[in-house]
């Protein structure tokens, strides 16, 4: 078996003196899809948030190793660098900011931190043609303001077309799915799982199974009250769907 | 722990790149104000006796003035006994005739300054007129600018070469009895730039004064006066540095534009006065007069300003707008950090009929900085069908700092349509991290958001300013965040 890619070895975090994650420990490895679900509040959120390096979440316990190594020293913006790529609940705007300059800006710092040289805008518009067609995505989008003024769904279509440009190693779906209508899904999906690669792996955080008809998981995580409670294959889902999270919630 | 305050604010360090000194030989005046100091600046500059006059009586009535408190600054008293009003590089009488005659020293000072004066290597497209403390030491492009009638030269030159224009135009818009200070600089200013364009004659490249204040204890009091003559077009451009010094130093300029039938003026600042340290100590005080009289019917006047320096800044650059279908236009961005004041914008007068005017107003403020918008729109009843539409939108780095928005409004006739909107916003802890979370460094995403939110306005200035001004916002707000 291949080096894994992430390693999250009993990872408590809280805000204050609340405790959100109370251990938590998952292996993600090359080529792996797991999806994470769990009820509202359950600390899904978080977790992504914690491995993205999110300010105002402390680590009060255990370790998270990424690509050999220690995550939790890295600042956003390193992990960022270092192919870790989180698609936001809640995508933020960024007023009078073009989003084309904006991601042009974030691809060529991940491109340094390679030792790659940077893209000059025509090769980078060249690159963003294929992306765009791949999610189906209105051009117009790109030359307007970050998120500003998009459809929540425009939104969500927009974080996975940055995933398509910068390529991570570790993409985190944090409830992609919730808010587009049945075509915009399976749009998404289908960029998803074109931009899976043998040596990347995506930690897929929703609510439906129904995303699951699209993205194949190989492994099927229940979050509740900041613990994983319960991990299978796809089956569970479906499980899911028709029992709802009681019958595992009651056994925890 | 890194909580989420910690993060915007962190530590303020500033990096202030033109704060040395040029130790050159110097002509100054000593310390102190009085008729004897105006008459020494005035046979200095070989002035012809109506201005001397001119002089005395802004003097005059200066000394029954008081210094205005009404902005949302505070200072320390200023001693206008110990201020020098008169230095300039050189001895006594020798002022160089031509770029070439000047002292190598202030070539190179300009030349770290990024303005480049000496033949070769000259900004294409832009010709600079700099003025170093209380004199212009030369002007660049001189010759090919004559060729169209354009005169571009130190306000000294012109009231030698150019009397009648000098002597037509000379506070028609800004009166010696307009304000203390611009009372004080009709009294005892000393060099500054005069343009005219003449009718018809679009100016084939940017016109440009630099002003740098270079000596101890001297105050700067620059007069500049722009003129366009009828159907003419002209872009000018202000640059300003000073170096770090602990005490405080004024800079009192006036700045008073005409624009003739169908003329159009376009004034852009960037201010970069050493803005004083990051516990306030130093800095300049900024206390300026700007005022543009749109003459004739069809003229336009915009200015736009982007002002990064200075320790205290006091500004309004305004639009008179007396001609028909004349058009007035304020765009700014006013940036303070550490701890900067800033009390700035425009007033717009509505005299003409069916004049327009717009106001964006864009106040960044970081640090333990204070930032002002001042503005009136003010529609006489004369001014039919005029019409203004006004834009203060601020933005709080950190929580020790504020924004205020003052927006006066007169409209005296009912035809007029007057909007105002503004708004107050945070530099998300949100913005930041999704900008980390693709690869940005904080300092990078601020910058960006910044930028962001400055748009409106550096889309209006030419474009090779523009990148400066983005530069120059990167390096105030350098450490605003940590
Ligand atoms: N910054 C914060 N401050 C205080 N409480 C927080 C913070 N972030 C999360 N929490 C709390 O932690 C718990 C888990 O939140 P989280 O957003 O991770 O849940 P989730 O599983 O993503 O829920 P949902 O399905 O609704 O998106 C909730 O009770 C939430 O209120
Ligand atoms: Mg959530």
């Amino acid at each position: 078996m291949s080096k894994p890619i992430l390693e999250i070895k009993n990872l408590s975090a809280g805000v204050g003196d609340k405790q959100i994650l109370k251990g938590i420990s998952l292996t993600i490895s090359p080529g792996e899809v797991h999806a994470i679900m769990g009820p509202n509040g359950s600390g899904k959120s978080t977790l992504a948030a914690v491995l993205a390096g999110r300010a105002g979440y402390e680590v009060t316990g255990g370790e998270v190793i990424y690509d050999g190594k220690n995550l939790l020293d890295l600042n956003p913006e390193e992990r960022a660098r270092a192919g870790v790529f989180l698609a936001f609940q809640y995508p933020v705007e960024i007023p009078g900011v073009n989003s084309t300059y904006f991601l042009k800006a974030a691809l060529n710092e991940i491109r340094k931190s390679k030792g790659q040289p940077e893209l000059d805008a025509m090769e980078f518009l060249n690159l963003v043609k294929d992306k765009i067609k791949l999610l189906e995505l209105n051009e117009d989008l790109l030359r307007r303001s970050v998120n500003e003024g998009y459809s929540g769904g425009e939104k969500k279509r927009n974080e996975i077309f940055q995933m398509a440009v910068l390529e991570p190693r570790l993409a985190i779906l944090d409830e992609t799915d919730s808010g587009l209508d049945i075509d915009a899904l399976r749009i998404v999906a289908g960029g998803v799982n074109k931009l899976k690669r043998p040596d990347s792996a995506q930690m897929v955080i929703t609510h439906y199974q129904r995303l699951l008809n699209f993205i194949i998981p190989d492994f099927v995580h229940v979050l509740y009250d900041g613990r994983i409670v319960k991990s299978g294959d796809k089956q569970l889902a479906l499980e899911l769907e028709a029992k709802g999270y009681d019958w595992i919630t009651k056994a925890a | 722990m890194s909580t989420a305050t910690e993060t915007i604010e962190g530590l303020v360090k500033q990096d202030y790149k033109y704060g040395f000194y040029t130790d050159v030989e110097t002509d100054s005046a000593p310390p102190g104000l009085s008729e004897e100091t105006i008459r020494l600046i005035s046979r200095r500059k070989n002035e012809p006796e109506w201005l001397t006059d001119w002089r005395l009586k802004a003097f005059r009535h200066w000394q029954t003035m008081q210094e205005p408190h009404w902005a949302k600054v505070h200072h320390e008293k200023i001693n206008y006994q110990d201020i020098v009003y008169y230095s300039a590089p050189g001895k006594k009488g020798d002022r160089p005739k031509s770029l070439e005659d000047v002292d190598p020293k202030l070539l190179e000072t300009y030349e770290k300054l990024g303005i480049p004066l000496r033949e070769r290597e000259r900004l294409a497209g832009v010709a600079v007129d700099a003025v170093f403390d209380s004199v212009s030491v030369g002007t660049t492009f001189k010759k090919q600018l004559a060729e169209k009638g354009i005169i571009f030269c130190a306000f000294s030159e012109a009231v030698q070469e150019h009397p009648d224009l000098v002597r037509k135009y000379l506070g028609m818009v800004v009166p010696y009895t307009d304000n203390f200070f611009a009372t004080l600089n009709s009294a005892v200013f000393t060099d500054g730039s005069f343009c005219y364009i003449p009718k018809g004659v679009r100016c084939p490249m940017e016109l440009s004064t630099y002003f740098r204040i270079n000596a101890a204890n001297t105050g700067q009091f620059e007069r500049t006066l722009i003129v366009a003559d009828e159907g003419s077009h002209v872009s000018y451009l202000e640059g300003c540095t000073a170096p770090m010094r602990d005490e405080n130093q004024l800079h009192a300029a006036v700045v008073e534009l005409i624009a003739l039938d169908n003329a159009q003026i376009k004034y852009s600042t960037v201010q970069n006065w050493y803005p004083g340290d990051e516990n306030g100590r130093g800095g300049i005080y900024n206390f300026v007069t700007k005022r543009g009289l749109c003459r004739g019917s069809n003229s336009k006047i915009s200015w736009t300003q982007v002002e990064t320096g200075s320790a205290i800044t006091w500004k309004y650059p305004s639009c008179i707008l007396q001609g028909d279908n004349s058009i007035g236009e304020f765009y700014s961005v006013a940036v303070v950090n550490n701890y900067q004041q800033a009390d700035t914008g425009t007033k717009m007068v509505h005299i003409g009929k069916n004049t327009r005017s717009t106001i964006v107003s864009k106040g960044i403020s970081a640090g333990h900085g204070q930032n002002s918008y001042r503005g009136l729109v003010k529609v006489q009843k004369s001014a039919t069908g005029a019409r203004n539409f006004s834009q203060c939108d601020s933005m709080l780095i950190g929580s020790k700092c504020s924004a205020h928005t003052f927006p006066y409004i007169e409209v005296k006739n009912s035809s007029a349509s007057v909007e105002h909107e503004a708004s107050t916003s945070k530099i998300g802890e949100d913005q930041i991290f999704y900008c980390n979370q693709r690869g940005l460094a904080t300092q990078d995403a601020v910058n960006l958001i910044v930028n962001g939110f400055c748009k409106e306005v550096f889309k209006e200035l030419p474009m090779e300013f523009a990148v400066e001004a983005q530069k120059l916002l990167g390096v105030s707000l350098e450490g605003s965040v940590g």
